[in-house]
């Protein structure tokens, strides 16, 4: 193994040979022991990685661990901002950090279709390399399938995410409490209408790039800093709309915030006017929403400021109706601030 | 944001709040016409300030609502054949017919397809020769000139495969069919802006001559919604009964003349069901003789069949402004904007599932 090919920028498999997935990639032989070792291994080289064993055997010291999962189905793979494999790994590294866990180890399993260009395979792992990197994990195991051309949507990626408790603060929905600060890491939207511009071949003015990030630096800050950070939460699918109205019910409380404070910037906020959408219900993949003790909600701002100048006091908890979450508008009226109830479709007029 | 931040400032709007209170002597009911003047309303909140006196009913200008189920289940029908690409506006997918949706039509295999523009729908056609494109042209006269330019430009490039289900409906007969009900409230309107951008304000005139009401041309921000209802209220205290445009900044006395002439070449006047109201006359547009072989309805040869609405669903009523959402007994409880029982709560512009919404706490 040339552990050199690790930063290779062209794909090492000799192009000639095998320029694309074929179904013999995924069906155990050497052609699947050979993509394992020149892709995979190549680009997330690890000790761990390299025992090429049928798991990874972790050393770990007694501590509390914090374990998630998530599939990424992306379409299209690249986006302004990000591509499918930095989404998976940041995705799964940000779900562990809202657990108030420092994200250690990844898996990672590879569904790839038959006929997928192995140049992009190589694009996406370099890709996954780098946000791990970026974020301390390692990529310790995983698998690959190949499914038939037209089953799949060039490569589908699940990563399983380890993350170790460093503290033995309990941070989640049910230590919300009234009176907490609701603060927001930073302007919202640009991931999901990135994807949308991107997928439908939108064009506007100014691009969209998609917020797709670690969200280690601001997560850890508040830990380090004794933060009372009773709950954390990222804004992805259902956009801050979601995250809101998922606490208020798992809290059984109620949460009203400011829109004229909630961060969008304007190419977003134009997008969103055109379409009819709401940014608020809009995809995130580098925003959090911080449920701090109000004691500490200044210092807590100032942090996450630290790392997103646009970050914000939107709102506070309370007892109210509970799972309720209002929004005083504009232009000084009040509305409940509803779940997207699915899919966001483009308005007619 | 440029253009919109202007028209949705704070003290502006507290302003016009308080000199539309200043003026209000007795009550008054006016309807908005459009769903995106319904849903600009409820979501900003823009009767929470305003005095108790004015009453703002919702009216029948959400286009998604108000097509007729009849028409969904052609819809259905075309979409689920494997020969066509059936091409919609994104917020008709949700929308249910008498036994499905095209969402779930697009599950079972059909090829449905969110176009942002239905010029979209021409590339379509020529990359996909060997099939069928339809485009479900709904809509008010807003939408009206740009599916009609997809059929003229398909006819100028002599694509074939191409076809429309038109199923547009016009607002002035909808005003009169509300006006001249027995039971009708509605004192004052604020007319669709951007109805009007096309079609000019002429049309309104004999309206508000004939019926007593003013009718002002309305814009879709909340400083354009605040701005109309102070017309309005100016007028009705004065006694006056006469068409103001307050969406200057779009809309001119004589509209978009080149859109005009198209629609005149393009569409007939013929009588229209609406979802929730019935059959009013003249309320429609179809395809003319000249573009008729561009009508899916005669190319898949789809036959009318009617179809009954849940019979505990008020949204005729809601529509016409007769009532509110909230008067309903099945409003959030058998009735949500995840199975909705009729025409206001299947579009998120629709008043139903604007209170649903938005104010659900206050509606129910």
């Amino acid at each position: 193994m040339k552990r050199n090919t690790a930063f290779n920028l062209s794909c090492p498999l000799p192009l000639t040979d095998h320029p694309k997935i074929l179904m013999a990639h995924g069906s155990g032989g050497r052609m699947m022991e050979q993509l394992i070792d020149k892709i995979f291994r190549a680009a997330f080289d690890n000790p761990d990685l390299q025992t090429a064993h049928d798991g990874a055997v972790l050393d770990i010291p007694a501590s509390k661990l914090a374990i998630t999962t998530d599939s990424y189905v992306i379409r299209p793979l690249f986006f302004p901002g990000g591509d499918i494999g930095s989404l998976a790994v940041n995705g799964t590294v940000n779900d562990l950090l809202m657990c108030g866990a420092r994200p250690r180890y990844l898996s990672v399993g590879f569904i790839l279709e038959e006929g997928l260009s192995m140049e992009t395979l190589w694009q996406v792992v370099q890709s996954m390399r780098r946000a791990a990197d970026k974020a301390g994990v390692h990529i310790v195991t995983g698998d690959t399938k190949v499914v038939e051309r037209g089953h799949g949507n060039g490569l589908y990626i699940n990563t399983t995410g380890l993350g170790m408790m460093e503290h033995d603060r309990l941070i989640s929905p049910a230590q919300v409490q009234a009176g907490d600060a609701v603060i927001l890491s930073g302007d919202i939207g640009r991931h999901g209408m990135a994807v949308m511009a991107q997928r439908e071949n939108l064009s506007f003015t100014s691009p969209i790039e998609s917020d797709c990030a670690p969200l280690i630096a601001p997560v850890m800050a508040l830990l380090d800093a004794g933060i009372k950070a009773h709950c954390l939460r990222d804004a992805t699918r259902g956009g801050l709309a979601a995250v809101l109205n998922e606490i208020a019910a798992a809290a059984h409380m109620k949460i009203d915030c400011d829109e004229a404070v909630i961060p969008i910037n304007d190419a977003v906020h134009s997008a969103c006017e055109i379409l009819g959408l709401d940014p608020l219900h809009v995809a995130n993949e580098g925003r959090f929403v911080a449920f701090v003790h109000h004691g500490d909600a200044t210092q807590a701002l100032d942090i996450m400021k630290q790392h997103n100048e646009q970050a914000a006091l939107i709102g506070v908890v309370s007892e109210g109706k509970a799972g309720m979450v209002t929004l005083q508008t504009q232009i000084g009226g009040r509305r409940i601030l509803d779940m997207p109830s699915g899919e966001l479709f483009p308005r007619i007029c | 944001m440029k253009f919109v931040d202007e028209y949705r400032n704070a003290d502006t709007a507290e302003k016009y709040a308080a000199a539309i209170k200043d003026i209000t002597t007795r009550p008054w009911t006016i309807m908005e016409v459009c769903g995106g003047q319904t849903h600009a309303i409820v979501r900003f909140g823009i009767a929470d300030l305003l005095p108790p006196e004015l009453n703002l009913v919702h009216g029948p200008g959400c286009p998604v609502c108000v097509t007729p189920l009849e028409m969904i289940d052609k819809a259905l029908k075309i979409a689920a054949r494997p020969d066509v690409i059936f091409c919609t506006f994104g917020d008709m997918l949700r929308v249910p017919g008498s036994y499905k949706d095209l969402q779930t039509i697009k599950a079972e295999g059909g090829d449905v397809r969110i176009v942002y523009s239905p010029l979209d729908c021409l590339n379509i056609a020529k990359d996909n020769p060997a099939r069928e494109i339809v485009f479900f042209a709904v809509g008010f006269e807003t939408t009206a000139p740009g599916n009609a330019m997809l059929v003229y430009r398909a006819a100028l490039e002599g694509i074939k495969n191409l076809s429309v289900l038109v199923s547009h409906v016009l607002v002035p007969p909808a005003i009169e069919a509300i006006l001249s009900g027995p039971q009708n409230k509605v004192q004052g309107f604020l007319a669709a802006g951007h109805v009007c951008t096309i079609m000019g304000t002429g049309e309104y005139k004999p309206l508000a001559a004939k019926y007593d009401v003013p009718i002002i041309v309305t814009g879709f921000e909340p400083l354009d919604i605040l701005q109309g209802l102070y017309m309005c209220v100016v007028q009705l205290e004065q006694g006056r009964a006469e068409v103001e445009n307050q969406y200057e900044r779009s809309v001119r006395e004589h509209g978009n003349r080149p859109a005009q002439d198209l629609l005149a070449d393009m569409f007939r006047v013929v009588p229209r069901k609406w979802r929730g109201i019935g059959k009013i006359p003249q309320s429609g547009w179809a395809l003319t003789e000249k573009y008729r072989k561009f009508d899916a309805e005669q190319r898949f040869g789809i036959a009318d069949a009617s179809v009954k609405e849940p019979p505990d669903c008020i949204s005729g009523l809601v529509l016409q402004g007769l009532k509110k959402p909230g008067d309903c007994p099945a409003f959030g409880k058998t009735c949500t904007p995840d199975h909705p029982l009729g025409a206001t709560m299947v579009s998120g512009e629709g008043a139903c599932a604007a209170y649903y919404k938005y104010r659900r706490d206050e509606a129910a």
